[in-house]
């Protein structure tokens, strides 16, 4: 079953094309991956579909909705929850606080908001961190609680911008444990991710682009081993080899 | 003793102007309590929400004329006002925030200095409504101080106890949110522009009040005393900024400790330069004495300075950094 589709989505910032004309599906149940050089408009993809950018043309579909120019609040509360590449905690508030404020999107009395905020951080392994203000996080854990906060509107789609940028090898790994865990829970991914480890390992599909075009689409193999990605991450040459 | 202190705070207030029987202390309390309300409504919108208001004094201004023309034009008790002036002040706010709030940062307060400026012209100009530059004249309703304390106290407790619950609510958690980050806080599902504008009423509501409480006690205004950009706007500013921004008691201590320096400067520190200048005779000090009295804004300015430095949390929100300075030698650890 398709739960989100993109249709010849254009963004144009004055005269540039960041976006020109990308299309994919996304089924049910699956971990999308997003891939592309810097500058290729994986995150402008993300913008778009989280309305922080009005798009220029091309639709946006949700379980068959056209969500296209909805609200960024009215996106979230249909079910598609996002992390920011630069993480935007919450600074002056406790972890806990954090996800309360997130909570409330669905829950109706802070009782049940609290419990809600409880149970993700417990699910993302941040309970330990609850009590402490969200500024003095380290960067790992700043990039948790942007999960851990998306975790707790409870959405149908997570979008998942680098959050295993910056991160060493262990939080890496965790990382990796964890969205996986949230795909287990039923929860549908797309993932932008520079890190090949974590991309390779998780992803079911793969969708490559550059200069806001599409490239490949298919399994993570087909994608890593077709001549134009290589090209575009490596330069020609080492595509002919 | 966190718990009791206010509750203790309050005994002490409710006794004193039993036991304090000067007309001038009484007075300067009514004061204090009425820079409660106003300092609790700036704080919801400007401590919580993020939005610094300079236009407090719209809010203010609006409710204290709704509360002198109901008396003046339709012979309706002033008091009417403290509700009616509430609500004008939200009729004021929800026009002005729906516009405006597409602004962010510095470009929101300015729009609210604007917002300030245009409801000084409009009751000096609307002279069949507002009488214009003569004011308005109401006839008090108690001869003593004594109602008017009360009624104060019961605002400002309200207020204060209204801002307590709103901000341990889903609004609360809302207007915290917009305050870090107005992305981040959209990205969860938080309608920013609509919660913005519930922050903005709240905080218009409560000072609309406190300006019709002004109407009735005073008993006289004229637009440049109630919609004064420097005696209401900016002193609610600073009411919020001493006293800590983005606390529950904040603008109690706050206000507090403004109306006790607004008066110092008043009154030429207690009268201290007069004194002086008559014992000794120097034209200096008598020049001095005559100034003193119009220089409090220069005296905000200075101990803004000195708060920003050295408390920049304000009294309450640093209490902890003034508690370890005043008594090095007392053990920490106790902290919180």
């Amino acid at each position: 079953m398709i739960l989100f589709e993109l249709k010849k989505l254009v963004k144009h910032f004055g005269g540039l094309a960041a976006v020109n004309g990308v299309s994919f599906k996304v089924e049910k149940g699956e971990i999308f991956g997003l891939i592309g050089p810097n500058g290729s408009g994986k995150t402008t993809i993300f913008n778009c579909i989280s309305s922080y950018y009005s798009v220029t043309g091309g639709n946006i579909y949700f379980k068959n909705q056209d969500i296209t120019g909805l609200k960024t609040n009215k996106i979230c509360k249909i079910g598609i929850g996002r992390t920011f590449q630069v993480v935007k905690p919450l600074g002056r508030l406790t972890v806990m606080d954090n996800v309360i404020a997130a909570a409330f999107s669905k829950a109706k009395t802070k009782k049940e908001a609290r419990r809600v905020a409880n149970e993700t951080l417990e699910f993302c392994e941040l309970i330990h961190r609850k009590d402490v203000l969200a500024k003095s996080l380290p960067i790992g854990e700043r990039k948790r609680l942007e999960i851990t906060r998306a975790m707790a509107t409870r959405p149908e789609l997570l979008l998942l911008d680098e959050t295993a940028a910056g991160l060493n090898p262990s939080e890496v790994d965790a990382a990796i444990n964890l969205i996986k865990k949230i795909r287990n829970k039923g929860v549908t991914i797309i993932i932008v991710e520079h890190i090949m480890k974590v991309i390779m390992t998780i992803s079911d599909r793969i969708h490559a682009i550059n200069f806001g075009q599409t490239i490949t689409e298919g399994t993570p193999q087909e994608v890593v081993s077709n001549p134009a990605v290589i090209e575009a991450y490596l330069g020609e040459e080492y595509a002919q080899s | 003793m966190k718990k009791i202190a206010p509750l203790i705070l309050l005994i002490i207030l409710i006794i004193f102007p039993l036991v304090i029987q000067n007309a001038y202390y009484q007075h300067l309390m009514i004061l204090v309590l009425m820079w409660v309300v106003i300092g609790s409504g700036w704080n919801v919108i400007a401590g919580y929400t993020g939005q610094v208001s300079f236009g407090d004094a719209a809010f203010f201004g609006t409710g204290a004329y709704t509360a002198g023309i109901l008396a003046y034009h339709f012979h309706i008790s002033a008091w009417w006002g403290m509700a009616f002036g509430g609500i004008m002040a939200m009729g004021v706010a929800f026009p002005f925030g729906w516009i405006c709030f597409r602004l962010r940062g510095a470009y929101f307060a300015l729009a609210s200095l604007a917002l300030n400026e245009v409801c000084r012209h409009i009751a000096t100009v609307a002279e069949p409504l507002t009488q214009g530059m003569v004011g308005i004249l109401i006839m008090p309703s108690f001869l003593s101080k004594i109602p008017y304390y009360y009624i104060a106290l019961a605002l400002a407790v309200l207020s204060v106890g209204f801002v307590q619950i709103v901000m341990h609510s889903k609004w609360g958690y809302y207007f915290l949110s917009i305050r870090e980050d107005q992305d981040a806080a959209e990205s969860l599902g938080i309608n920013t522009h609509h919660y913005k504008m519930v922050s903005l009423n709240i905080a218009a509501f409560l000072t609309g009040m406190a300006g019709a409480l002004f109407m009735n006690y005073m008993g006289f205004i004229d637009p440049s005393v109630v919609f004064s950009l420097h005696d209401i706007s900016i002193m609610a500013i600073l009411v919020g900024i001493v006293g800590g921004v983005g606390t529950i008691f904040g603008p109690v201590v706050g206000a507090f400790v403004m109306v006790a320096v607004h008066e110092f400067f008043r009154t030429g520190f207690f009268g201290l330069f007069k004194g002086l200048a008559a014992l000794t005779g120097s034209d200096f000090l008598i020049v001095a004495a005559k100034y003193i009295s119009q220089a409090h804004v220069l005296g905000f300015g200075i101990l803004v300075v000195l708060v920003i430095l050295l408390l920049p949390n304000g009294i309450v929100g640093d209490w902890k950094k003034i508690v370890d300075k005043l008594f090095p030698f007392k053990k920490k650890g106790v902290s919180t």
